[in-house]
């Protein structure tokens, strides 16, 4: 005798809450093969500014906090993301219409990609940075800081290895971030939403939207309190016209990726939203 | 009589020769530009010093392919040991022609001959002698084994430092593998001039660094071309917005060195002296002409008085005069463009309400002057406390405390440079590691070395110029699908239909011209 | 010459501390201080070195340089004969030349001051009159290891035998100790031995010996610790300890001074001593004078160079300048 499901209902992920669209807007997610999964929220340009505000509070404290508490932060998000492994694989076997070993295998990657992230907040500092010979009595050092809130459209062809390859690098750094999930595949990404709630990820630092990226990017890339832009997933955008929008304020900026695996975990996507610091300090004896 | 009115002591221009008129430097050669000559005069007697050739479109087009064929010929396909030999010449040659150039760079900018004598030139000469050691040493650049050149890089610099911002931009550049042209700003392209001399005595292969002259319209021509990869530009944060917006949506990697506010924040415990030779360093270094300028002097409010009282005294020794004499400490405004904006400024301070007090300088005839001035009383919410005066201008603010002060510190679009004084250790780190801004100076200011990265937060740019980090601005990973992959579990496991079915569309279309000029 | 009286000297430090003068009120002061930043110190000791003087004011340099030089002896085979020839050379340092200026003082060990009173005759006396003053060392100069009863002693025989000036050094040891109020009293001791019967009193200078102090600040608490102990100048080194005078050194010490200037009114004089040997580096002490007190320094009661080859290089940069032409060792007396 089958049980009768209890579905859940997808909001915005902001500040640490979840909330409607203030817009009251939704928009139909559909499976694979056409079926209804979900009234998913859209967010509007309001919803975007509301995130932008909440990630501006969460910089300093995710970006102040010691690496070694954020590398354990994030890892804490790869231990509770295999402990709900079976949710997201059923999610995304629904949502892409793949099988379920490949959907195993992308939440996997995911994980994955959260454990190597996670490992290098306390050691990308000392990659990236440098202690400058300089021909002085100086000390002089070279440190990568958080850029500050990253504006982030995620990858569309991607329920979660997109969108956990777009703002885990972000995060190591100590940025905090607004995303824009998925268009199509919106329902990983608010579940992911459900993990940040309850793991230890302050709130303000992770703020998702579900909706229309064409409709949002422009307020977020226009936004003078957004520091950068990432572009990874807003091909299919008339991403330009962002980039230009971006300008204004001379925000970073990181264009469309295109290929299968967009996003790909590399250093130099932590490196992109860091703001190289260099201190220069007197030295002697007398 | 007065000793301190020491008797002139110019720098000779006999060790100069100049030629009358100077033509583009392109693909290894002088040669004519096509559009309409202009004059470089100099700033401290408003007097011409040459004509200067003035590259319309079809010279961009002809410096740019021809550090195109030297960078796909020659450049490229060069071992870097010998890249690294050839910066390595030029470093030699600059100090060797290192009075000379002083002397023009002071006479084409109007800055004392003691900074390009003993700030400027040194460090140009430094500049090139640290990056030619990294040409053979790129897989060690931080972007794994056998990164690329970009291939051409187009540099437009401005006036303030002429000669060393070629250095910035075209040392790391060549090390990499790239070739260049580079555009000089419009009101000093002397020094740019001699150095192609120096490029002719490197022998350096011809079309690998090409000098166009001209003003904003050649700038922006050479920024917006197809046939670029890389721009590196410094200026105003008003035309590095045009910049930015007019290479969206190509594929031009982009450095961006703009404008500045810093604020230079004194402690109540700061080694006093120090703090006010800093201060003086800080924001009258260069006549003020300094995207790092300490503009913005927060003052800790129990010490203000006797901060602003001895900055007065100190003040009133500066020798304020001809350029090439040894004692001058402040020598010209650039252009008479920016002295007017140095007084519209300094006349809205006044209109604000603030208090204007200017060093009794005597001022010459002829040239462009502006004595040394400070603002007290200014409200952090003034347009002399908020915008880039690019002068001789200091607005003297306070705090209570060390939150209060970086939060003033920071309350502002740009972030190019901060100076912290006090004598307690953990307060500068502490303080630094808040501050919003590229560069940190801790009881000290305005000091630039080869290896040390430079560059801002927020609307003072991106990308950073000195070190291994300016080395990385003109390369890229040896492909885009190495460096630093995760080892896990590979991605021809998600072999979803979706993915494949929809490759990522990328638009492009042709980028708009800037609405400003690209030089400043 | 006559300095502050030691009445006032002690009423205005107790007055300036806010309490007497014990170790731990003067820590408590000394301390309060700001820092010393010793890059910013010396490059700006190093811009300064930077100035270019020619001509006009070069010539007034030289000159000015002559009539501040405290022409020394101080080695342990000085001899009458010696301090004779000292004197001659301060009175007539350039025999070619009689529009050359004298030296301001000579500067001598104690038992040395009889001698070189006598060999000045109608000259000794204040340089601002255009005569030359004996300064003495005393109080166990270099060293100042001794008792003291004994430095008193010192200072109280070289008054007694016509020193205008002292050179005392102070106790480094207790001074690196912390023991600050035991400085400020011997300071305050030797300046009461050099009163003279009549009511004036030799003028005192502090010998700091930087060298041994070694750090910016402890110079710079050194030297206030002296002025408001009542030394009329303060003074860099003995000569005997390496590095002596130096310019980062000397500019902190002349902050000093314009700073207790704008703080009391009263003005104190600074003397760079040992190591400064060509006229080139002269001039920058000049400038350096300029452009931190003010010219009203350059005067032989607000400074002083202790030298000895320092004169013959400004004689010959001298000669130079009249003739046209570089001149050689063999053209001004070795002394």
């Amino acid at each position: 005798m089958s049980r009768l499901a209890v579905p859940k209902t997808y909001k915005l992920f902001i500040g640490g809450a979840f909330p409607r669209s203030e817009s009251g807007r939704t928009y139909e997610v559909a499976a694979a093969d056409g079926a209804f999964l979900a009234n998913a929220a859209k967010a509007s340009r309001k919803d975007a500014r509301d995130a932008v505000l909440a990630a501006r509070g969460a910089v300093a404290g995710w970006g102040g906090a010691t690496a070694y508490n954020r590398g354990q932060v994030l890892y804490r998000i790869a231990e509770l993301l295999e402990g709900r492994r079976a949710q997201f694989v059923a999610e995304i076997e629904a949502a892409e219409g793949v099988t379920r070993a490949q959907a195993g295998a992308q939440v996997d990657e995911a994980i994955d990609r959260w454990v190597w992230y996670a490992g290098w907040a306390d050691k990308f500092a000392q990659v990236a940075g440098n202690a400058n010979p300089v021909a002085g009595p100086y000390f002089n050092i070279s440190v990568p800081e958080p850029t500050g809130v990253v504006a982030i459209v995620a990858p569309q062809d991607s329920s979660l290895v997109g969108f956990v390859s777009a703002i885990a690098p972000a995060l190591v750094a100590g940025n905090a971030v607004v995303v824009v999930a998925s268009e199509r595949f919106p329902l990983s990404a608010i579940s992911l939403a459900e993990v940040l709630a309850t793991s230890d990820v302050p709130k303000g630092v992770v703020n998702v939207l579900t909706g229309s990226p064409a409709e949002i990017a422009p307020w977020l890339a226009s936004h003078s309190d957004v520091n950068a832009l990432d572009l990874v997933g807003a091909g299919e955008l008339d991403w330009v016209d962002l980039e230009i929008a971006a300008a204004e304020t001379l925000k970073r900026v990181l264009r469309p990726e295109p290929g299968p695996d967009a996003a790909a975990p590399t250093l130099d996507r932590i490196a992109a939203f860091t703001e190289t610091k260099t201190v220069w300090h007197t030295k002697s004896l007398r | 009589m007065s000793f301190l009115e020491y008797a002139p002591a110019p720098e000779s221009r006999a060790i100069l020769s100049l030629r009358d008129e100077y033509g583009l430097f392109i693909d290894g050669e002088f040669v004519d530009g096509h559009g309409t000559p202009f004059q470089s005069v100099s700033p401290a007697s408003e007097e011409k010093i040459a004509t200067i050739a003035n590259a319309n479109g079809a010279d961009v087009d002809a410096a740019v392919a021809a550090a195109r064929r030297a960078h796909d010929r020659v450049w490229s396909r060069m071992p870097g040991r010998d890249r690294g030999k050839y910066l390595f010449r030029i470093a030699r040659l600059i100090q060797e022609r290192a009075r000379e150039l002083a002397v023009a760079e002071s006479l084409d900018n109007g800055k004392p001959i003691k900074e390009s004598r003993d700030v400027d030139v040194p460090l140009v000469a430094a500049w090139f002698f640290y990056y030619a050691g990294w040409a053979d040493k790129l897989d060690y650049a931080g972007l794994g084994a056998n990164p690329r050149a970009l291939g051409v890089a187009a540099q437009v610099i401005p006036w303030n430092f002429p000669l060393l911002m070629l250095a910035w931009k075209i040392a790391p550049a060549l090390a990499a593998g790239n070739t260049v042209v580079l555009k000089p700003a419009e009101t000093t392209p002397l020094t740019a001039l001699l150095f192609a001399e120096i490029v002719q005595q490197a022998d350096l292969p011809p079309g690998v660094v090409n000098i166009i002259t001209g003003a904003g319209d050649t700038g922006a021509a050479l920024v917006g071309h197809d046939g670029v990869d890389k721009v590196a530009f410094t200026g105003s944060t008003a035309v590095g917005r045009a910049i930015a917006k007019q290479v969206a949506g190509t594929h031009k990697k982009v450095t961006l060195e703009l404008g500045g506010k810093a604020a230079n924040i004194v402690f109540d415990d700061a080694p006093i002296d120090q703090a006010i030779e800093g201060i003086v360093n800080g924001i009258f270094f260069n006549q003020g002409h300094v995207c790092c300028a300490g503009s913005r002097l927060l003052v800790q409010e129990s010490i203000h008085d006797e901060v602003v009282e001895r900055l007065k005294t100190r003040l009133s020794t500066l020798r304020l005069g001809d350029p090439l004499d040894k004692n001058t400490d402040i020598g010209a405004i650039n252009s008479r463009e920016q002295l007017e904006r140095i007084r519209e400024l300094s006349d809205a301070g006044v209109a604000e309400g603030a208090e204007r007090w200017s060093a009794p300088c005597e001022i010459p005839e002829n040239g462009f002057w502006y004595a040394p001035t400070i603002f007290t009383n200014v409200q952090t919410s003034n347009r002399i406390a908020r915008e880039e005066i690019f002068g001789p201008v200091l607005s003297v603010l306070t705090f209570r405390t060390p939150q209060e002060a970086i939060a003033k510190a920071n309350n502002t679009p740009y972030g190019l440079s901060a100076g912290i004084w006090t004598d307690k250790g953990s307060r500068i780190l502490a303080v630094a590691d808040q501050l919003r801004a590229g560069v940190v100076w801790a009881n000290t200011f305005n000091r630039f070395d080869p290896s040390s990265p430079f560059g801002g937060y927020k609307e003072s740019g991106y990308g950073r110029e000195g070190g291994r980090h300016g080395l990385g601005a003109y390369l890229s990973p040896a492909t885009a699908a190495s460096a630093g992959r995760t080892p896990a579990r590979a991605v021809e496991a998600r072999a979803t239909a979706a993915v494949e079915e929809k490759p990522a569309k990328r638009t492009r279309r042709p980028s708009k011209p800037a609405k400003k000029g690209a030089a400043k | 010459m006559s300095g502050t009286s030691l009445v006032t000297a002690r009423e205005r430090a107790v007055a300036v501390l806010g309490g007497q003068p014990d170790d731990a009120t003067l820590r408590r002061y000394l301390h309060g201080i700001p820092g010393v930043d010793a890059v910013g110190l010396e490059q700006r000791a190093a811009g300064l070195g930077t100035r270019s003087i020619k001509t006009s004011s070069k010539q007034w340099a030289l000159d000015r340089i002559i009539s501040l030089i405290d022409l020394t002896t101080l080695e342990g085979a000085d001899t009458p004969g010696k301090v004779r020839s000292l004197v001659a050379k301060a009175m007539n340092p350039d025999p070619a030349d009689a529009t050359t200026p004298r030296v301001a003082a000579v500067c001598v060990y104690g038992d040395m001051v009889p001698f070189a009173v006598d060999a000045l005759g109608s000259v000794h006396g204040d340089p601002d009159d255009g005569l030359i003053s004996v300064a003495a060392v005393a109080t166990a100069f270099p060293s100042g290891r001794s008792s003291l009863e004994i430095k008193l002693a010192d200072t109280a025989e070289a008054v007694a035998n016509g020193a205008d000036e002292i050179d005392m050094v102070i106790d480094r040891g207790a001074f690196l100790a912390g023991r600050y109020g035991q400085v400020f009293d011997q300071v305050a001791a030797v300046k009461e031995a050099c009163r003279r019967p009549d009511g004036t009193s030799a003028s005192l200078k502090v010998i700091l010996e930087t060298g041994e102090l070694v750090t910016y600040d402890n110079v710079r608490r050194a030297s206030w610790l002296s002025i408001l102990a009542g030394g009329d100048f303060i003074k860099t080194s003995t000569g005997k300890v390496q590095p002596a005078a130096t310019l980062p050194v000397t500019l902190l010490m002349l902050e000093v001074v314009r700073d207790w200037h704008l703080l009391t009114g009263q003005r104190i004089g600074v003397k760079p001593a040992g190591g400064i040997r060509a006229s080139k580096d002269a001039i920058k002490y000049l400038v350096t004078v300029a452009e931190t007190v003010g010219e009203e320094w350059l005067q032989p009661h607000l400074f002083r160079f202790g030298a000895s080859s320092l004169l013959n290089d400004v004689l010959l940069q001298r000669q130079k300048m009249a003739s046209g032409h570089y001149s050689g060792a063999d053209y001004v007396t070795i002394d």
